[in-house]
């Protein structure tokens, strides 16, 4: 926890976002193995002191790597505020409260709730799929702790009490962009029941569309501050493939010529442009960015410094 | 029903090489409904793991067929059983209860499989079966417009799709439907939509196979003083 938080926040950037001040935050994804220096430092010349917090993945895309809680741990030490993914694909219930227990301990504060790629997906595809809470139950699961129970019962019925509880600033996703928006809309306002307190969306490349969301989130009365999500289009290729093979995701024609007619020298300035065109393009609808770099995080501070 | 479908010819022959004589036995119930292991697929069977018994050099191996009503019922085994003294192996094309309940009758009689159990499913249509229950124990198809989210959606979401919806597929597969999908529409159809506003609970699994192998007693079904068998 660094110094922004105070009594009535428990983490900068719960402080941030009820300030009222457009946020940014950043990602990094933990090393396939234990070299975590790279992308540490990466964080620390790039990402701190710029974004209010920076989002660990946790064994995304369910490929094999360190895990979110060790890295959130490290940025934390490095007085760098993290914000701790989880998903429910690799641990029963058990272990998830377990793990939020261990996380608050370490000083994690933010964490964002997420079900997580199917493991078909990934490097270990004849791993065991847990799933045993939905991202709605790990937030339920998260509410429970904080008023220092468990989801276990003892011998009376009776919730479990907790020596000590922990206290979160508690996230989750959403994907403004699917075909369907309405199931999403009707989970998002069960997530928000359940305790987020913010959410991060899934790539958006479509303002009016994520315009036209957001209308329907204000409609359904869902408060939670949002933050749109922006992945960096490095190359057209890129963009194809989303288009093709991530649903929810559509980048547009014009995008991604604008990104295929640029020189080669200048195609990350271009990818730089477009990020913070789409920021400012969706500022006026939402309460902050979540910037996916993928790797490019020497782009974070132009990004930010063109957005504003 | 329970779905299943035939191994591979070879991995049958490596099983039952070894032995001299082997009993194959088909079963009539929902194997044989849904077209892998009743009397027919035995037939073919039969003859193809002879030929490939016979191509791998292996020739003295005398493999006969029989099918049975039921395999997973002691009563329907009983017509089996003067059979049984006469072979050294038996390769069952039962589901895998059927397996399992002729190696408990005959104890010194290696018994091996023929299919891969699949699923409790449906015909969906000529030549494809997809899977519609998990058995757990708990059944919520109420919670859900009839469409089971726990079978259905490969992340088991049990309140609303994940991100991963593309025209109505999942993620996963695009051949598959998103059960979410299915459940939303439905409740569009049937005006029950509201009845998706509640978070659904968690699942308890207890009741499922992670709760240990289960078993059903009906002490109103079980023969009076002598109670459920062991």
């Amino acid at each position: 926890m660094t110094n922004q938080a105070s009594d009535r926040y428990v983490s900068s950037l719960q402080a941030a976002l009820a300030g009222g001040q457009f946020v940014f935050t950043g990602e990094i994804g933990p090393p396939k193995g234990v070299s975590v220096e790279k992308c540490l430092h990466q964080a620390e010349q790039y990402l701190k002191g710029r974004v209010a917090a920076v989002n660990v993945t946790d064994i995304q895309t369910a490929v094999m790597r360190l895990g979110s809680l060790a890295l959130s741990h490290l940025l934390a030490e490095r007085g760098m505020e993290p914000v701790f993914q989880m998903v429910t694909r690799d641990r029963n219930r058990l272990a998830l409260q377990s793990d939020l227990l261990g996380a608050y301990v370490l000083g994690i504060r933010n964490v964002l709730a997420l079900t997580g790629d199917h493991v078909s997906m990934g490097d270990h595809p004849q791993a065991k799929c847990v799933y045993d809470l939905d991202s709605v139950g790990l937030l339920s699961a998260m509410t429970m702790l904080e008023s220092g129970h468990d989801l276990g019962l003892d011998s009376k019925g009776a919730p479990n009490v907790l020596e000590g509880s922990p206290k979160f600033f508690k996230g989750c996703c959403v994907t403004p962009c699917t075909e369907e928006v309405a199931p999403q809309i009707i989970k998002l306002e069960k997530k928000v029941a359940a305790g987020a307190q913010f959410v991060q969306t899934q790539a958006v490349y479509e303002p009016e569309a994520f315009d036209k969301f957001m209308g329907e989130v204000r409609r359904r009365g869902i408060n939670a501050p949002v933050m749109v999500g922006i992945v960096m289009l490095k190359t057209v290729a890129m963009g194809r493939y989303m288009n093709s093979s991530v649903p929810g995701v559509k980048v547009p024609e014009a995008t991604l010529d604008r990104l295929a007619k640029a020189a080669k020298d200048d195609r990350q300035k271009v990818s730089i442009e477009i990020c913070a065109e789409l920021v400012r393009a969706m500022k006026p609808f939402c309460q902050g960015a979540h910037l996916m770099t993928l790797g490019w995080d020497h782009c974070v501070p132009e990004i930010i410094r063109q957005a504003t | 029903m329970i779905v299943a479908d035939r191994k591979k010819i070879p991995e049958i022959r490596d099983m039952v090489c070894r032995h001299k004589r082997v009993l194959l036995v088909g079963c009539g119930t929902c194997v044989t409904v849904c077209l892998a292991g009743g009397e027919r697929e035995v037939g073919i069977l039969g003859s193809a793991v002879r030929m490939s018994l016979k191509l791998a050099g292996h020739t003295g191996v005398q493999l006969d067929e029989c099918t049975i009503e039921r395999q997973c019922e002691d009563a329907f085994i009983d017509v089996l059983a003067p059979r049984v003294k006469d072979y050294d192996a038996i390769c069952s094309l039962g589901c895998g209860a059927g397996v399992q309940t002729l190696a408990e009758r005959f104890p010194s009689t290696p018994v091996y499989p023929g299919l891969n159990t699949q699923f409790i499913g449906i015909l969906e249509s000529q030549g494809v079966w997809t899977e519609k229950c998990l058995g757990c124990g708990n059944c919520r198809l109420g919670e859900f417009a009839g469409v089971c989210p726990i079978t259905r959606c490969a992340k088991r979401l049990l309140n609303g799709p994940c991100g991963g919806s593309r025209q109505g597929k999942c993620e996963v597969d695009a051949d598959r439907e998103c059960a979410w999908q299915r459940i939303y529409d439905r409740c569009v159809a049937l005006g029950t939509l509201e009845q998706l506003d509640a978070i659904a609970a968690p699942q308890d699994w207890s009741t499922g196979i992670d709760g240990g192998p289960r078993k059903v007693v009906r002490e109103d079904q079980c023969i009076v003083g002598l109670g459920p068998k062991a």
